[in-house]
């Protein structure tokens, strides 16, 4: 149990926190053939389009209802149906998700009574599903805003229609609900090991078949190029079981099973030996199958990283912030190293932040995080590129989690599940550690007040062989 | 190098080993195929590469300097000249045709050039020494030509061990360096000293030059962590030398007594007695009882003030037992400061200790002391079982017997990432001491798969 400390300054100083509309919009973008629209001002998507493209590098179909401000007074229904019957005509999606901003819902814009009128108005356009998610950037945050609309493709997509245990064995689906958190790289090892032990997974989102940074044959990309189907999301019902990854997707696992009897398997800590023990057990008992053998290599491999690096680690002060599960998954990483989360910082706080296993959390920004790190001496830094500048400044490395990662490559196919993932992590921390520890870890360079004649002396030639300068610096 | 000069360097008279039951043998010959541990060339090389602003220039094929430049732990203040290998990376043409001389003198005038370094180290290799390179005259004829000290060291791998090579190295410095050079004047009230010996691994020595400052002892020379060149010519005015934890070099200590009257002990900067005693040793040695009484203050504040620091790590380390495998002195020396902290040493490792040693670890750990002659990997695993022990303390080379056999392990020997000498040292020791041995990952690297259980 953590103890919750919130910040009480007016200013919000360099935001961790971005907004839940872009969470729906990135899990939208984990559906085959999708385009998400937000329902906002034109700059909404606009910013989102660039944090995407940014940290993705790939063009990232996105619209918006483009409220101006005569919509905002009067009315932005009109802006809404326009906009799904334009993109319903040219692009041919096979869903467009809508997502509301704060604008829209202080404005009391009633989308599903308008996606309705829209449906009344338009029937040529009856292929091209619609699933709407209530997303203000004023409530809760980017994680949340990623759940929400998760719950709502289950909702407005997923009948009710029970199956039976036959059903259910034959055609061995298993469900798997992604949080905001799992990279595409991620998603793809989890579907392998799925698939190791002869199930068929079904990812939602399934973000490893669309932003995986694949060169694809298409020239233009006008909607999501890949990810689950609109048909395999609504035959979510009959999968054998729901494994639900982290703690911002309960609702939408129980949702499911209540929905359709589909049990739903909630694995909160995900990260970390223990964690992919639990999950793989799960996956044997599920299919019926042993642990395939590689895994019990895998495992061996992660016990030695953690020997290996517990000499760096264990004890190594690391400051993280990160999007509330995120946090909790990471801090289960530093648990198993014994290394000591001195700041741990998430922007929005979930009915279930305090349940994290870590013994405070700071509810702020990256200042706080800032400020936090600081004065705890933090020898190690997690978080977004943002926390690029706060390195600098504190003279810390960092080791980039989460979104956006605009100044990195390749942060959208780390994999930081499994055992596989548990190694790497462990290795990286402990390579930046060390890389951090020889200009900064005590003790610092002394010189003797009775030397100076000898640092008096003209320099050997110093300019050409001085201590190669801090990478993390 | 002729084989007098050799013997004599191998009968180091001021060596306790001599004094032990056969006085003409002399270092020991290493036992082929059971020998582990370093050569000559190594030895010499590790002694002398702290030294940071000069060029270390190893003239050999690649094997020697390849696989050991910059691969030390040694910290310094001041430029990174000795963290650059500097190799003549011997060809088979090179060799055959007689041109590594003149390779080796224009390799001198490279790095002169280029480094402007204030002084020359050039290595003998196997290879060098047996095809004849005539490496003081290279160097003599460069130090003529270029006009700065070029220093051959003769220090082929075959002559023996890495002891050995220690020793050569400060035979070099006795030879062509020290006395070659006047210090500043000393301040009124301070007195000159020089350790010898003292490596700056992890940065430690930074640790103990403040109580030198404090106590007005002017440190010339620490042979050779963080020193430069012109700090070592300077040896032969310290009024009283410290021998560090090391037997090597006490040739270097008894011939600067010889020499210049210099008195010395042997001390060690592990653990909070002993980290007392070498301050007591030099106050004693210079005779002077303002200084004892400084001295004496400011051990006793110290020691209060990690006293205090110590007793939330005590408390967690009280009744941990170690076993403890590392050379020579510092078989007893960090004994006492593991027994500082309140862990009992089960055991400790006596492969190059003298019988001086052994009495003290007698002292240290009772008539019953068990003596780890050869540690070989499985008889540290086996007493550690034994004597259910909690941590396996030795050098980097067992490092993989502790881990591997799901050991908690602490680094002691000089590639280690910490220092743990000083009174600020025994803090750091004591945090990776419960570092190691409270990590989560010991239930973690010890499960089973859950499949498999």
């Amino acid at each position: 149990m953590a103890t919750l400390k919130k910040t009480s300054k007016p200013l919000t100083v360099n935001p961790l926190k971005s907004s839940a509309f872009m969470g729906a919009a990135l899990a939208y973008l984990g559906i085959d053939r999708t385009i998400p629209l937000l329902h906002s001002a034109q700059g909404c998507s606009a910013f989102a389009k660039v944090f995407f493209v940014r940290h993705f590098r790939e063009p990232i179909p996105l619209q918006t209802t483009a409220m101006d401000h005569v919509a905002t007074v009067m009315s932005a229904d009109e802006n809404l149906v326009e906009a799904l019957a334009l993109l319903c005509g040219k692009q041919k999606p096979a869903l467009i998700g809508v997502a509301t901003s704060g604008l829209a819902e202080t404005q009391g814009a009633d989308v599903a009574r308008v996606i309705k009128s829209f449906r009344a108005q338009y029937p040529q356009y009856a292929e091209t599903r619609v699933v709407w998610a209530s997303t203000p950037d004023f409530r809760g945050g980017f994680e949340q805003g990623f759940a929400e609309a998760l719950y709502c493709l289950i909702d407005q997509l997923v009948p009710e229609k029970a199956f039976s245990t036959v059903e259910r064995e034959a055609a061995r689906n298993l469900n798997l609900l992604c949080p905001a958190w799992m990279t595409p790289g991620d998603q793809e090892a989890l579907a392998e090991m799925v698939e190791a032990f002869g199930l068929n997974p079904v990812l939602l989102p399934d973000l490893s078949a669309s932003l995986d940074g694949h060169l694809g044959t298409a020239r233009l990309n006008p909607v999501s190029q890949g990810g689950v189907s609109v048909a395999e999301i609504e035959n979510m019902g009959s999968a054998l079981a729901t494994l639900v990854f982290g703690r911002s997707l309960r609702a939408v696992g129980d949702l499911l099973a209540v929905r359709s009897g589909v049990p739903s398997i909630q694995l909160d800590q995900c990260l970390g030996l223990n964690a992919t023990d639990q999950l793989l057990m799960t996956l044997a008992v599920l299919s019926g199958q042993p642990v395939p053998k590689q895994f019990t290599r895998q495992r061996q491999q992660l016990q030695d990283a953690l020997l290996d690096s517990h000499f760096m680690l264990t004890g190594a002060k690391v400051a993280v912030a990160a999007e509330p599960d995120h946090l909790g998954q990471l801090a289960g990483l530093l648990n198993e190293v014994g290394a000591v989360p001195v700041s741990a910082v998430c922007p929005s706080q979930p009915a279930w932040l305090a349940e994290l296993p870590l013994t405070q959390i700071t509810v702020g920004d990256l200042q706080d995080w800032e400020d936090e790190a600081n004065a705890a001496g933090a020898e190690l830094l997690m978080t977004n590129s943002h926390g690029a500048a706060v390195a600098a400044r504190l003279k810390v490395p960092l080791l980039r989690v989460g979104f956006p990662q605009y100044d990195w490559l390749g942060g959208f196919q780390r994999v930081w599940l499994g055992y596989r993932g548990a190694r790497q992590a462990f290795f990286d921390m402990g390579n930046l550690w060390t890389e951090h520890h020889e200009h900064a870890i005590e003790p610092a360079p002394y010189v003797s007040r009775f030397r100076n004649d000898i640092h008096a002396e003209p320099g050997a030639g110093e300019k050409d062989h001085e201590h190669t300068p801090c990478l993390c610096q | 190098m002729n084989a007098r000069d050799l013997t004599a360097l191998m009968t180091e008279p001021a060596c306790e080993h001599q004094h032990a039951a056969k006085p003409k043998a002399g270092c020991s010959r290493p036992k082929p195929g059971a020998t582990a541990g370093g050569c000559t060339f190594d030895g010499a090389q590790i002694a002398l590469l702290p030294v940071s602003d000069a060029a270390h220039i190893v003239h050999g094929p690649i094997g020697c300097a390849g696989s050991s430049w910059d691969n030390r732990g040694a910290r310094t203040t001041g430029p990174g000249l000795y963290r650059y290998g500097l190799t003549t990376d011997l060809s088979e043409q090179d060799i055959i045709m007689g041109r590594g001389e003149k390779r080796l003198f224009l390799g001198i005038k490279q790095a002169i050039e280029r480094f402007h370094p204030k002084a020359v180290f050039v290595y003998a290799t196997c290879v060098t020494a047996l095809i004849g390179d005539d490496l003081s005259a290279i160097c003599q004829a460069a130090e003529e030509k270029f006009g700065l000290p070029v220093v051959p060291v003769d220090c082929a791998g075959f002559y023996g061990s890495k002891n050995l090579g220690n020793r050569i190295a400060g035979e070099t410095l006795l030879k062509h360096v020290i006395g070659t050079r006047e210090p500043d004047p000393v301040p009124a009230g301070v007195h000159n000293i020089n350790l010898i010996g003292e490596f700056n691994i992890a940065g430690e020595l930074w640790h103990v030059m403040p109580l030198f400052d404090e106590l007005g002892l002017r440190v010339l020379s620490t042979l050779a962590g963080d020193s430069r060149f012109a700090e070592l010519q300077t040896m032969h005015r310290g009024e009283a030398n410290m021998l560090v934890c090391s037997k090597a070099l006490q040739n270097v200590a008894r011939k600067l007594q010889e020499r210049h009257g210099t008195p010395w002990f042997e001390g060690s900067f592990y653990g909070v007695r002993d980290m007392g005693q070498s301050l007591r040793d030099f106050a004693r040695l210079l005779n002077d009882a303002d200084l004892t009484a400084r001295t004496e203050a400011l051990i006793a504040r110290e020691e209060a003030k990690l006293d205090e620091a110590l007793a939330p790590y005590r408390a967690i380390l009280t009744g941990k037992k170690a076993v403890l495998y590392t050379g020579g002195v510092k078989s007893w020396s960090i004994v006492s400061a593991l027994q500082d902290l309140g862990i009992e040493v089960v055991a400790t490792g006596t492969k190059k200790s003298t019988e001086a040693d052994k009495a003290r670890i007698r002292e240290l750990m009772g008539d019953e002391a068990h003596m780890i002659e050869e540690g070989t990997p499985s008889e540290l695993v086996g007493l550690v079982d034994q004597y259910q022990a909690d941590i396996l303390i030795a050098g980097g080379r067992n490092l993989y017997t502790g881990l591997k056999a799901r050991i908690p392990f602490l680094d002691v020997n000089q590639e280690r990432e910490f220092a743990f000498a000083g009174y600020t040292g025994m803090v750091t020791l004591a945090q990776r001491l419960v570092n190691a041995t409270t990590s989560p990952i010991w239930p973690l690297v010890r499960s089973a798969a859950p499949w498999e259980a």
